[in-house]
């Protein structure tokens, strides 16, 4: 067991855990943040997708103790006065049919934005392609992703 | 005018302030006509005009949470923005809970109009007595009822108490489509802003004091047993806090974090009794098939007779293997026994079935086991099952706390219950203009409601008569099941029996055409040319709605039009779940594998409730459905199933999924199955295209298997 300290959505969070605990874990059972899902435990799917300084993270491969001190957001700390944009784009296009995967998906997307405001077809799928979904909502998914980059979609076909 | 059986409404009742109650029954598929209604959901308007509609379906991703209250509300006049939707549990008010089969809104489409009809002649009712005016002289609109001659008005919420002391009428009126105001239109999903925001409680999110997390360790080949173990190790692990057998082939880890449960599980010591069963491995299993196929078969239809004409004969064999769910949601499910009650949270497309196999397990009656349903992140047929439940109840029982079982990944691929491996052999006789005089398809496939126990009567798994029938009207056809037997554990998977079936008939019709030098999508038209009523069991399938789709799809693929060099296309067409389905795929080939760029997908499922639904069900099914014919492959060793995580078996991701486009017939008609009747077609329309592109073709799926 190791106290260790996070900042988590922009506030500090003190837990006593075993350092090798992912963050996944942490997250939902302790923090209890239950927005990040646990899909593959094994970086496969994407499902437990949440940023740490921004950048876009696999919670259930990450220990803890490897975050510790860095700034973590996930699901709920997304919008900070309401709904982000891509939260909002979702909900317009009718993305979540289980939902189940939607939270990784945003988080992907967000970081994805945050660095290309703009991206093409090629460049979602590239930053997309490791979050699984088998509702299978991939198209509404890129329709979405360029809604809220606040241009027409592409043909969203296979690239 | 629609008559209503008094027998399909509980009474009215009505207590001091809790407004207008109405119970309503649901017909009960395939049951008796003494067991063919039970009540199914309930309409709460409350003075406040609040309308509450209970759904008594599992939400999974299909959208019923939206689609069926929207049936009800339509018939009520309700205003949309009021109504509240409430999940019921498992109960013994409210009929057969069973999400499945594609039958959600087909089995409750006529008992949700009538309940919302009924409703809203009753208030009607209420405000011409009211008034003192003719019942003729009000109309009901947007949760209210209006006098226009004296420009009076009042809510739903004002006339429940009048209402509630009214009779319940016996023949209620039911709406015309062209008056729909809600059914058909795309109304926004319900659970999409607590989705993305992520505050929708799926099974594994449930919470509650004192709750301790659970993982067990299984044995790996299938029919074994625990023979010994030894917990030390895992007892080091902070915060787990027992270990001990559960049932004869299971150990169970409790800890107090999911994390501690996994590394407890991790450095368990379990030493396996294998059982008989430690050297099976797939060889042995298409042998099988194999020889069944020789076997005695039952028939599921029959037309002409399928042993006569001489003329070119053309035969071939098709061969699936065993698929695995994979719903996004690992399994669990929350359980607190206390003695004399136990309480469950579970993600279930059974609520009932979960209710009665627990209460069988912890020596409890079935009215002492509570189910509340939770969302579910997928369920594909996965969640037909009952284990995770039985699992959970029975560890608190044993450590007499409330406790949460997970399942990990490799729990999901190794130990769930499989879509069939099957075998099919057909056969044609062409005619002297090249089409098929005869044609015989033959199931070589085990029987999950078999191995369940359930009944298979006649020698017919009772899913076939929704799976596999007739799709051309060929005067001499054939179509007979062989049932086999596997100890492979086997589930219901999205479409069940139809991915087969059509991936079998649907490539053969295209080896024909191609033998007889057609085009393959005129060749189907050409079957499909004479109106004819096939009748498969309780379905009558007509080749008018199968050519309508067809045409629909061809005419929006531009199936006439000349392709860019090296793209090519397939096309299938399939009907199941009483719904018919046409796609089209184009593709070209990099590699040697395949490259999907579009698909046309044409449905005709009577009634649209909500188009944008619809759309998803269509391409999510499609989606499934391309991970299940290029890849979805369970294999066995040695008694185990090898696949373990989505790297060995790997689904669908962005950039191989195409651009689908959807489509529906317009249509009347009662609505008919929509989250499985995609599934089919994809497969063998994806392989009829790689045949048109490289003449090669594929006989058995998955078709990327080395």
């Amino acid at each position: 067991m190791a106290d260790i300290t996070l900042r988590v959505n922009g506030s500090e969070r003190k837990v006593s855990v075993s350092p090798e605990m992912p963050l996944l874990w942490v997250l939902r059972d302790t923090l209890e943040l239950t927005g990040t899902k646990f899909g593959c435990g094994a970086g496969l799917c994407g499902a437990c997708t949440v940023h740490v300084e921004g950048n876009p993270i696999r919670s259930c491969s990450t220990p803890v103790s490897q975050v510790a001190g860095k700034n973590v957001t996930t699901i709920e700390g997304l919008g900070a006065n309401g709904l982000h944009i891509l939260q909002a784009a979702w909900i317009a296009e009718e993305v979540p049919q289980c939902g189940y995967c939607q939270t990784g998906q945003i988080m992907s997307a967000a970081a994805l934005l945050a660095k290309t405001p703009s991206p093409t077809d090629e460049q979602i799928t590239a930053a997309m392609n490791g979050n699984l979904c088998r509702c299978g909502t991939y198209e509404r998914i890129r329709k979405a992703i360029h809604r809220a980059a606040g241009r027409a979609a592409g043909n969203g076909g296979a690239r | 005018m629609s008559p209503l059986s008094r027998r399909e409404f509980v009474a009215a009742g009505v207590a001091a302030g809790a407004g207008l109650v109405i119970g309503f029954y649901l017909p009960h598929r395939g049951g008796s006509q003494t067991e063919f209604f039970s009540p199914n959901a309930y309409l709460r308007i409350t003075p406040d005009n609040k309308t509450t509609i209970v759904v008594a379906r599992s939400e999974m991703g299909q959208g019923v949470r939206t689609a069926l209250p929207m049936i009800l509300a339509e018939e009520l006049e309700a205003d949309w923005k009021q109504i509240a939707i409430e999940q019921a549990g498992a109960s013994t008010l409210f009929g057969d809970q069973t999400t499945g089969g594609s039958a959600s809104i087909r089995t409750t489409w006529d008992p949700m109009r009538k309940a919302g009809a009924a409703a809203r002649e009753m208030l009607i009712s209420a405000a011409a007595l009211t008034w003192g005016v003719p019942r003729s002289s009000c109309t009901a609109e947007n949760s209210h009822i209006r006098h226009a001659a004296t420009s009076r008005s009042l809510s739903y919420g004002e006339l429940v108490d009048k209402a509630a002391t009214l009779p319940i009428p016996t023949d209620v009126p039911l709406k015309q489509a062209k008056d729909y105001k809600i059914v058909g239109q795309r109304l926004a999903r319900v659970d999409s802003p607590a989705k993305v925001k992520g505050e929708a409680v799926f099974g594994i999110d449930h919470r509650m004091p004192g709750v301790k997390f659970a993982l067990l360790s299984r044995c790996p080949v299938i029919g074994g047993k625990v023979a010994s173990f030894d917990d030390k190790d895992s007892k080091k692990i902070s915060g787990v806090s027992y270990v001990g057998k559960i049932g004869d082939s299971a150990v169970a880890v409790v800890a107090d974090s999911v994390w501690g449960a996994m590394e407890g599980r991790r450095v368990l010591n379990v030493i396996w009794d294998d059982g008989p069963h430690k050297d099976l491995n797939t060889a042995a299993v298409r042998e099988s098939l194999k020889q069944g196929a020789s076997k005695k078969a039952a028939s599921l239809y029959s037309a002409g007779d399928a042993a006569k004409a001489a003329g070119r004969r053309i035969s071939a064999e098709y061969e699936l293997p065993f698929m695995a769910h994979a719903p996004m949601e690992p399994g669990n499910c929350t359980a607190h026994y206390q003695g004399t009650k136990c309480e469950l949270w579970a993600p279930t497309q059974v609520p009932q079935d979960c209710r009665d196999a627990v209460a069988t397990a912890v020596g409890l009656d079935p009215d002492q086991v509570k189910v509340n349903v939770t969302l579910m992140g997928g369920g594909f047929g996965r969640r037909l099952e009952h284990d995770y439940a039985v699992e959970a109840a029975l560890v608190s029982k044993t450590i007499n706390a409330p406790v949460k079982v997970i399942w990990t990944r490799e729990d999901d691929m190794r130990f769930s219950t499989y879509r069939p491996a099957s075998l099919h052999q057909l056969s044609a006789t062409l005619d002297g203009s090249g089409f098929p005089a005869v044609l015989t398809h033959r199931i070589v496939a085990p029987s999950i409601s078999g191995q369940k126990g359930q009944p298979v009567p006649g020698g017919v798994d009772p899913d076939l008569p929704d799976e596999a029938g007739p799709v051309y009207g060929i005067s001499n056809y054939s179509i007979e099941s062989v049932v086999t037997e596997t100890p492979v554990p086997l589930g219901w998977m999205r479409s069940v029996y139809a991915l087969q079936a059509a991936f079998a008939l649907e490539s053969f019709i295209d080896e024909l055409a191609a033998a007889a030098g057609k085009d393959p999508l005129l060749y189907r038209l050409h079957l499909l040319a004479k109106d004819q009523d096939l009748q498969y069991f309780t379905t009558t399938w007509k080749t008018a709605r199968m050519r309508g789709v067809l045409q629909l799809a061809a005419e929006k693929a531009g199936w006439d039009k000349p392709l860019p060099a090296g793209h090519y296309r397939g096309v299938a067409c399939f009907g199941c779940f009483a719904s018919y389905m046409a796609e089209v795929v184009e593709i070209t080939m990099e590699n040697e594998q395949p490259r999907l760029h579009r698909v046309v997908a044409v449905v005709d499922c009577g009634q649209v409730v909500n188009p944008s639904i619809l759309e998803q069900q269509i391409q999510g099914g499609i989606v499934y459905g391309l991970a299940n014919a290029l890849r979805a492959k369970i294999t066995i060793e040695k008694g185990r199933v090898v696949q373990g995580n989505f790297d060995d078996y790997a689904p669908l991701r962005m950039d191989e999924t195409p651009a689908v486009e959807v489509y529906a017939v317009p249509s009347t008609e009662a609505p008919t199955g929509i989250g499985e009747p995609s599934v089919p077609p994809i497969a063998p329309a994806l392989c009829n295209a790689i045949y048109a592109a490289t003449k090669k073709r594929i006989r058995a799926l998955p078709i990327l298997s080395a």
